[in-house]
């Protein structure tokens, strides 16, 4: 036994650690209300008397301890109580007249009598398990649990089986009504339907709009109301319903910023066309808006230096964007194998106006619209 | 050591869990006080094989363990079987077999 200190052991450390942790668990298993802390309480105790069996040298049942009962048991507990009781609060008032007074006069009574009286029973000085431990302590174990113990374990096995066979069997759920048909559901649906005007069909899905497309989204109905049907009933409760006008609203201003030709500046930008009518891209105004950028990191850079030509580019959506991604592929190999050709430094460099003159020698259509755009792009 | 404080120990924590097994009316709790119960003893089992240098009370106390896994697996069941047919786990509502 290390000695920590004149007259205490680790032991005794452990012990008295582990022992008010262990008590305070138990008092919290006994009195929370809800069945949860019950069970997290239940847990502390558990591994507070893992540790005293760790300081006592058992340390086969330590580890039994943790993942037995702990591990098992407890969760076994936890997955019934969020079965059937995590909402049910146990009602803490007596049902019997002066039940609780009695009960606890008793518990003292048999605290007094356990502590004072059997306690005394074990004043032996402790052996301790060292000369055990020497020879083998799993060795010693199996030993006993295989030879002398032989029955009880066998009977143990018989015992687990049992009970495995008895909780699917208690567990199985009788069915106490003949499952309904097809033909038996349509015509519950069809008679509610005539009695009370319930839709028969499937309830609608939830709404995809611009912005949403979540089950918690809403669909619309062709009138513009919200279908609240749409939404699981427990989301519903949830969430405050949302207007139309939420769920549309950011759609509908895109709509009418796309449709107002008047919002972008006079020019070769008066080209581009709402969506539906961009089947293929714009000519003059992106035959430089194409070229210019040698790689997707360029075309980024390109974009802000001009912010009209970018609103045109953004409001071309596919086709454009579909060919400035195959031209700034293609110019990007060329700068690539300009590279290589070149001189391999060329990258590394941090000389811009260097770097621009290759690519522009590598871009094979026009030259650079502006060295901003190559230092923009710098690596 | 004094060995005798693992037996106060034991006690008290037994203690608690029949004055829980007492007092609570809901069913899970009832069987967490039992659990509670069962390892107070555990714990009697393993200090006493720790006073007489022997490994049977630790044998013993594997024994308790391994009862009181397949115990809680049956009770567990039964819990959850009266629970579909009463909506309730409290051992108040069960009185049917009352005369």
């Amino acid at each position: 036994m290390i000695e920590l200190l004149p007259l205490l052991s680790g032991q005794a450390v452990t012990f008295w650690i582990c022992a008010v942790i262990a008590i305070v668990g138990a008092v919290g298993v006994v009195a929370s209300s809800k069945p949860v802390y019950s069970a997290l309480c239940l847990a502390l105790v558990m591994v507070a008397l893992a540790a005293i069996y760790a300081s006592l040298q058992a340390d086969f049942l330590f580890a039994v301890q943790i993942i037995v009962y702990t591990g098992a048991v407890l969760m076994l507990f936890l997955f019934v109580i969020m079965l059937v009781g995590v909402s049910s609060r146990d009602h803490l008032a007596e049902t019997l007249k002066g039940h609780r007074v009695a009960a606890i006069v008793a518990a003292v009574a048999l605290v007094a009598l356990l502590a004072l009286a059997t306690g005394n029973a074990l004043t032996d000085q402790p052996v301790g398990l060292d000369a055990i431990e020497a020879d083998g302590y799993l060795q010693a174990l199996a030993q006993l649990i295989f030879q002398r113990y032989v029955i009880a374990f066998e009977a143990t096995a018989a015992l687990l089986i049992t009970a495995a066979v008895a909780a699917m069997v208690l567990a199985h759920p009788k069915r106490l009504r003949p499952k309904p048909g097809q033909a038996a559901l349509m015509g519950e649906r069809l008679a509610a339907y005539a009695a009370s005007g319930r839709h028969p069909g499937p309830l609608p899905a939830s709404g995809v709009t611009a912005q949403h497309n979540s089950l918690a989204t809403p669909a619309l109905l062709p009138d513009g109301a919200v279908a609240l049907q749409s939404v699981s009933a427990t989301v519903a409760s949830r969430m405050p319903p949302a207007s139309p006008d939420e769920l549309i609203g950011p759609l509908a201003a895109t709509l009418a910023a796309m449709n107002q030709p008047a919002a972008l500046p006079p020019g070769p930008s008066s080209t581009a066309s709402p969506p539906g009518e961009s089947g293929e891209p714009p000519d003059t105004l992106d035959e430089t808006e194409i070229v210019t950028p040698d790689s997707p990191a360029e075309a980024e850079a390109v974009t802000p230096d001009s912010p009209d030509e970018a609103e045109t580019v953004m409001d071309t959506p596919d086709g454009a964007e579909a060919v400035t991604a195959d031209e700034s592929a293609s110019g990007a190999e060329a700068v690539n194998s300009a590279d290589s050709t070149d001189e391999a430094d060329t990258k590394d460099e941090a000389d811009t106006t260097d770097k621009a003159d290759t690519k522009g020698e590598a871009g094979t259509k026009t030259p650079v619209a502006d060295p901003a755009a190559g230092e923009g792009g710098q690596p | 050591m004094n060995p005798d404080l693992y037996l106060v120990l034991a006690a008290i924590l037994f203690t608690v869990g029949l004055v829980g097994f007492i007092i609570r009316r809901n069913a899970l709790i009832l069987f967490m006080s039992t659990e509670l119960m069962l390892n107070a003893a555990n714990l009697v089992l393993v200090s006493s094989s720790w006073v007489q240098g022997k490994l049977d009370g630790q044998v013993a106390a594997f024994f308790v363990m391994v009862v009181a896994a397949a115990e809680v697996v049956v009770g567990l069941s039964l819990i959850v079987t009266i629970f579909r047919a009463r909506r309730s786990t409290s051992v108040d509502s069960e009185s049917l077999l009352k005369g």
